[in-house]
């Protein structure tokens, strides 16, 4: 079967200041490559400064590589650094919730402009779709006149997460989206995405540091190091026998 | 299903309504919004309804007093001046010359402060480095100061008061909004309004402004407090409005010589200008409250 997301040698580095005019390079993801099939989860581990936010947001869009391929279905979306239009197939869900949304616009009125600019469908339409979509992650169709203040933590990330899958994307990435909720809150949000996943056949990449998280949900895993992939495979495997003393280290506790 | 929070009367508003509420729980500034809108009015109505022409000289009425006084006349409610003119007729046209001007100008410095404070916002490198030495340069010079330089150099007058006040206060302006904006800029909803496909501009109107524009009228307040202390300033030094307009700063000069004589020629203008500055400084101070608190709550 063919995968949805086809990422190639994907490269980033960052230009950073060393002495007064000289620049380095500083590579925050090198030579990472991994598929992801439909309605597949790949985690993605690794310690702090590994390069886990930069790999998500160069996937979402909201960077660009360096060097390297993403391919959606078989498609190039990106080809060294130069991305194709495409907003819609994958979306990011924000580590912050309630900072990913603007403060002075009611909730409907953000998912409405979402589909604006990426829609034909007409207002009548978008009306039906934006209650679909709040009913479809557990909210109600009155929220839409709340604004972001408004809701409870674990509301704020339904809303998040609606504001994702409105557009029926392919692949979501949740960059740390779930640290942040305490025990049943995220156990609830976890039950959503694999409901979601279940009757969409959505994908996801899982951008954490709970190993318990990784366990439950993700089917292959991807541990990074300094920008590099030491391993990578499917997670019980990984889990079972890893090839590193690093992801030995890792995944021990 | 979801866990419902129960919800305040407060905080189920919205930002807006939130920062409205605040603001009127602050007895103060409120009383200060009276008086501004009063002044706002009073501006816009004055050459209609006051009772003389600016100019109108009474030969047999030379400096009255007010009416309350032994000697005042009803014809002349708050007494005449040297040349016998009708004083209530030309603090009530000074509330168009140096309130409404006011407005004008804190109006139009809003509009090129947040054009190119916008610009400067967006701008990048060496162009930006280069705007924000100047700016830096300039908010060193205190804006009256700046004002009369450049009135020095465009001659005496009131329109050429009102472009000096401008460029005056542009600087700290154009630094201000720039600060905001660049705040604005780097938070989660521009990235993800971004990712959803909006272009530069429209995350401009559609995100960004939304969430600074009380911002911008307490800028404007503040602003505004400024351009009236500096437009009767300017009236008073002889570089502004020329006599015999009815400006309360020049009226202030103008009677300087009668202070003595007619104390209340003096007193009035001064007065008056004095509540302005305090209603507009109530409400520019109630705002930044309320945003504060909004901010906290
Ligand atoms: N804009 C940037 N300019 C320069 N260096 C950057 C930039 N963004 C990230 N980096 C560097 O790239 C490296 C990887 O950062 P990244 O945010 O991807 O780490 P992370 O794995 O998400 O860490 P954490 O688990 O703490 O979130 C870090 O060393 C960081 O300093
Ligand atoms: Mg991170």
């Amino acid at each position: 079967m063919e995968p949805v997301l086809k990422v190639q040698a994907l490269h980033k580095h960052f230009n950073v200041r060393a002495g007064l005019f000289r620049t380095k390079q500083f590579n925050a993801v090198s030579d990472v490559s991994f598929c992801l099939g439909k309605g597949e989860t790949l985690a993605v581990i690794g310690e702090t400064g590994s390069g886990k936010s930069t790999l998500g947001k160069i996937l979402a869009g909201a960077d660009n590589s360096s060097s390297g391929q993403i391919l959606l279905n078989g498609q190039i979306i990106e080809d060294d650094g130069g991305r194709v239009e495409n907003t819609k197939d994958i979306r990011l869900i924000f580590q912050d919730p309630m900072k990913s949304l603007n403060p002075s616009t009611p909730i409907g009125s953000i998912l409405n402009e979402i589909l604006i600019l990426n829609t034909e469908l007409d207002s009548q339409a978008r009306r039906e779709k934006i209650n679909q979509t709040l009913l479809n992650v557990g909210l109600l169709a009155e929220h839409r006149n709340y604004y972001a203040h408004m809701f409870s933590g674990g509301q704020i990330q339904r809303v998040a997460l609606a504001r994702a899958i409105i557009l029926d994307p392919k692949v979501l990435v949740l960059d740390e989206a779930l640290s942040s909720l305490d025990p049943s809150v995220r156990a609830q949000t976890v039950n959503l995405l694999l409901r979601l996943q279940r009757e969409t056949g959505l994908s996801y990449i899982l951008i954490t540091n709970h190993l318990s998280l990784v366990k439950h949900m993700s089917d292959s895993l991807l541990l990074l190091h300094k920008g590099e992939v030491v391993e990578y495979g499917e997670t019980h495997e990984v889990f079972n026998s890893p090839q590193t003393k690093l992801a030995e280290r890792m995944l021990a506790c | 299903m979801a866990k419902f929070k129960l919800f305040t009367e407060d905080s189920n508003k919205s930002p807006l309504r939130h920062l409205w509420r605040n603001f009127k729980s602050n007895h103060l500034a409120l009383l200060g919004l009276w008086i501004f809108l009063f002044l706002t009015v009073l501006a816009i109505l004055a050459p209609l309804i006051a009772p003389y022409g600016i100019n109108e000289q009474h030969n047999n009425s030379l400096i009255l007093p007010p009416s309350w006084d032994d000697q005042g006349s009803v014809n002349f409610l708050l007494g005449t001046d040297g040349l016998g003119r009708d004083l209530l007729s030309r603090l009530m046209n000074g509330a168009t010359t140096t309130f409404g001007l006011a407005i004008v100008t804190a109006l139009l410095t809003t509009l090129f402060g947040v054009i190119l404070g916008i610009m400067a916002a967006l701008s990048k490198g060496w162009r930006s480095s280069v705007l924000n030495h100047l700016l830096d340069v300039t908010l060193a010079i205190p804006s009256l100061l700046l004002a009369i330089i450049i009135v020095a150099i465009l001659g005496p007058g009131l329109m050429n008061t009102v472009w000096a006040i401008i460029l005056s206060l542009l600087p700290q302006y154009i630094h201000s909004i720039r600060n905001i904006v660049s705040q604005e800029m780097s938070k989660d909803y521009v990235i993800a309004h971004r990712l959803d496909g909006a272009s530069k501009w429209r995350i401009l109107g559609k995100g960004i402004l939304p969430n600074i524009y009380e911002q911008i009228v307490l800028i404007f307040t503040m602003s505004l407090s400024t351009a009236i202390l500096d437009i009767a300033a300017l009236g008073f030094l002889q570089l502004g409005a020329q006599p015999p307009t009815a400006e309360w700063g020049a009226i202030l000069a103008e009677n300087l010589s009668l202070i003595y004589l007619a104390p209340w020629t003096v007193a009035l203008p001064g007065f008056l200008l004095f509540i302005t500055i305090l209603s507009t400084n109530l409400v520019g101070d109630g705002l930044r409250q309320a945003l504060q608190k909004r901010k906290a709550s």
